[in-house]
């Protein structure tokens, strides 16, 4: 393996310890808000958001643990989710990009 | 900028579908006959990378918090085709596992950050480094630019599908059916924050890897360039 993905897969570990930094922002992100936050600037519920809000249960909802309350534990999960994302990533990325490449020596 | 479900309307959501679907197809196409078996470490490692950045979040005065994509760097080292493939992986694995991005609005949000993104920061940064050295410092900062404006674009489209939703869907009695917030609002919403706040996080981050770039194997800087082996 060359030095630069030694390099780089390096990086990678330390950016997944320091993940939990992420959580430490609070505040809200425009247009990523729940229906209850959607109620409480509005007044209301678009009926869109009401129904389609809750479409798809994800297995990990918001990188977090259902029970996970302390920092401490939203910090590892989410460090786990910070290394689910990256092993299923790359995993799937290094399949891909070994079967276009099958046979060529560049 | 990852748009839940709920807050787009069939048309939009419809419309980024019919156009997602045929540029995944092609952009497969084109990463089969560009990609060198000696990037595909490479190319696993920047769907990773896009993943594990969109995870820091950041606060900007004013309550709000936004991330870097990584989108721009994966345009400029890898190529656009390849970065649309990449961030896509990054992007449907954070709707489906995490719930980040509904499922209705995975075209939309691909859209923004797997296309506009590596398309924009590709042609500025080939732009701005014109004919200089692959190592210059005129690239490095062609790179940073790059990062900015590439950012800021996708912000500014993702502000606009939200903005038009209330022009698009209303019930009987004038109430919006889906993001409720027009063009006036959504749009400056979105820009402002991001041209005075995640941009520059994402030019940095994009000026610090192509930096290193161009120090440790510049010969990953040859996409797109005429003398590629």
């Amino acid at each position: 393996m060359d030095r630069t993905i030694k390099m780089m897969i390096g990086a990678l570990a330390v950016l997944i310890v320091l993940v939990p930094l992420g959580l430490l922002a609070t505040g809200e992100t425009f247009g990523e808000w729940g229906a209850e936050e959607v109620k409480e600037k509005l007044g209301y519920v678009p009926r869109g958001i009401e129904s389609l809000g809750s479409l798809w249960s994800a297995p990990i909802p918001d990188y977090s643990f259902p029970g996970a309350e302390t920092f401490t534990e939203s910090a590892l999960a989410y460090i786990a989710s910070a290394i689910i994302g990256v092993v299923v990533c790359a995993g799937l990325l290094y399949i891909i990009g070994k079967k276009l490449t099958a046979g060529r020596s560049d | 900028m990852h748009i839940p479900d709920g807050y787009l309307g069939p048309y939009t959501i419809v419309a980024t579908w019919l156009i997602m679907i045929p540029i995944w197809v092609y952009s497969a196409r084109r990463l089969g006959r560009e990609l060198r078996s000696r990037q595909v470490p490479l190319l696993a490692l920047s769907a990773a990378f896009s993943f594990v950045i969109m995870m820091f979040n950041v606060p900007i005065p004013g309550g709000s918090t936004g991330h870097a994509v990584g989108g721009a760097i994966i345009g400029i080292v890898l190529g656009p085709w390849a970065a649309v493939i990449s961030i896509s992986v990054a992007l449907v694995l954070q709707a489906l596992m995490f719930g980040d991005g509904g499922i209705t609005a995975i075209a939309a949000n691909c859209f923004n950050m797997a296309v506009l993104m590596p398309f924009s920061a590709y042609y500025v940064y080939r732009l701005i480094s014109g004919t200089s050295e692959i190592t210059s410092g005129r690239r490095t900062i062609a790179a940073a630019i790059a990062g900015y404006v590439s950012l800021t674009l996708a912000a500014a489209m993702t502000g606009f599908m939200f903005g038009i939703q209330p022009l698009l869907h209303k019930d009987a009695a004038g109430y919006p059916l889906y993001m409720p917030y027009g063009l006036d609002v959504a749009l400056p919403a979105m820009l402002i924050e991001h041209a005075l706040g995640f941009s520059f996080l994402e030019a940095i981050v994009t000026a610090l890897i192509f930096a290193y770039v161009q120090k440790a194997d510049p010969s990953l800087l040859s996409y797109g360039r005429p003398s590629r082996a």
